[in-house]
């Protein structure tokens, strides 16, 4: 078989294709006084889980502070991702239907 | 300072040799077959692809005078820039000619729109992809069907162009089944689906006219749908009749009971729009008549239909509403001169949070 020269059809340079990748923050390992976001991304009935999963947490020592997506079809707006990034220890996203 | 040039107007006059490609250059070794490397590094959607060489490439590029760094697009769903190089890559691999390239742009360019919402298409559990339609001169000057057979194979512009926006979204964007692609069914048109409107057999305006472009612009229109479905009907002649039998149909589109959930293409043949034709009806008479035998009975609303929650959907009492959204059902005229067929395409969630069909004027051409 011959060798043949092919051009990378995903666009990324050598730089991109690895160093951009971000390593996920650590698990806290309780949580105890931690604040725990919960994304609502506005599915029927995430209100329903998520409260479960607020009472939930809530015995376990954890801040609550709850948040919507304008849209499940659409990724979350950067302004509320900064917003619960900077004000959460931790996030969980909520499905439902 | 510029040295001063010994150079003869004849040898400024020649062309400069074409840019080296900034994308980078994979070799393959020498016990490898080609195409088994491509398949073995992620980039195929299940069929064989061209090898992109760097020759292959730089002919591609011939079909547009974009330059090649120029970025396209940020395509969904890892956001990735995309410069026009970068689609002649995908454009040589999915078998499309040099002269195809301006209508792929385009339609990548449509895809990566906030409206149409490429990364919510992706990720759906439902079995969407996006289509293109292509409407105007382009058409007939790169041989695309709009006639025969025209949703089925055997076309090269019209599989290749489709093809083409399907291994952007995976190589560059990074949306592949099983990981940001999450549809449960999925569509054989999620391989490619592409196809232009015979808008000179058709008894109506255009849908890119209908969409506010003139008669003369090449366009592409994408739409966020699933697998085309037939609608049989071999007995109607009033355009009465016909529109009714339509409609009965578009009905199913989803489930009977859903209103206002998703938009939909209409695609009518020949022998179905000679009907409307006959009887002097415009494509506005026809959506009219669609919409008047596409109403759906209520008791109430259905538990959460459009944003409203279970508790206040118990309280509203209406008694009819539409199967569509105004503006939520394009009509298309395409396929073969024989046949008393037409075909339903199902699109996903409608309107500014979901799907909306884009149109895009082709440049450059």
């Amino acid at each position: 078989m011959a060798i043949m020269e092919v051009l990378d059809p995903t666009g990324k340079t050598a730089d991109s294709q690895f160093g951009s990748m971000r390593q996920p923050l650590p698990r806290p390992k309780s949580l105890e006084g931690k604040t725990v976001g919960l994304l609502d991304i506005s599915k029927p009935r995430g209100d329903v889980f998520l409260n479960e999963i607020e009472n939930s947490l809530r015995d376990r020592g954890a801040n609550i502070v709850r948040f919507t997506k304008p849209t499940f079809t659409k990724p979350a707006p950067v302004d509320l991702r900064q917003e619960i990034a900077s004000s959460c220890d931790a996030v969980i996203e909520a499905l439902a239907d | 300072m510029t040295p001063p040039t010994t150079e003869t107007p004849s040898d400024t006059a020649t062309t400069a040799p074409p840019a080296p490609p900034s994308n980078q250059l994979i070799r393959f070794g020498a016990a490898e077959d080609p195409f088994e490397a491509m398949f073995d590094r992620g980039w195929s959607d299940g069929l064989p692809l061209v090898p992109p060489t760097a020759e292959r490439v730089a002919q591609m590029l011939s079909g547009t005078t974009r330059a090649p760094d120029e970025v396209v697009a940020v395509v969904p769903p890892d956001l990735v820039e995309c410069t026009v190089e970068t689609v002649a890559v995908n454009a040589v691999m999915a078998g499309c000619r040099p002269e195809y390239l301006p209508v792929v742009l385009t339609a990548v360019e449509a895809a990566c729109t906030d409206e149409f919402n490429m990364h919510g298409v992706l990720a759906t559990t439902m079995s969407v992809g996006p289509i293109i339609i292509v409407n105007g001169p382009i058409r007939h000057r790169i041989g695309m069907n709009s006639g025969g057979n025209v949703l089925g194979q055997g076309n090269r512009a019209n599989l290749t162009i489709g093809r083409t926006l399907q291994l952007v979204v995976r190589n560059v964007g990074g949306g592949r089944p099983g990981e940001i692609d999450q549809s449960t069914l999925g569509n054989p048109g999620k391989l490619s689906f592409c196809f232009a409107e015979d808008e000179e057999g058709s008894p109506w305006e255009s849908l890119a006219q209908e969409r506010g472009f003139p008669a003369e612009a090449s366009t592409v229109t994408i739409f966020a749908g699933e697998g085309p479905r037939v609608m049989v009907d071999q007995l109607s002649r009033q355009p009465e009749r016909l529109a009714k039998s339509l409609a009965l149909c578009l009905l199913t589109t989803g489930h009977p009971k859903m209103a206002l959930a998703f938009d939909s293409i209409l695609v009518v043949s020949p022998e179905h729009s000679a009907r409307f034709r006959d009887a002097g009806w415009s494509k506005q008479r026809l959506q009219e008549e669609l919409r008047k035998n596409m109403m759906i009975d209520v008791g109430r609303l259905p538990a959460a239909a459009k944003g409203i929650t279970t508790e206040e959907s118990e309280s509203i009492q209406v008694k009819q509403l539409p199967k569509f959204r105004d503006g939520g059902l394009l009509i298309v005229h395409a396929g073969g001169r024989a046949g008393l067929f037409s075909s339903a395409i199902c699109g996903w969630a409608s309107g500014p949070a979901g799907s909306q069909p884009v149109t895009h004027e082709i440049e450059h051409v």
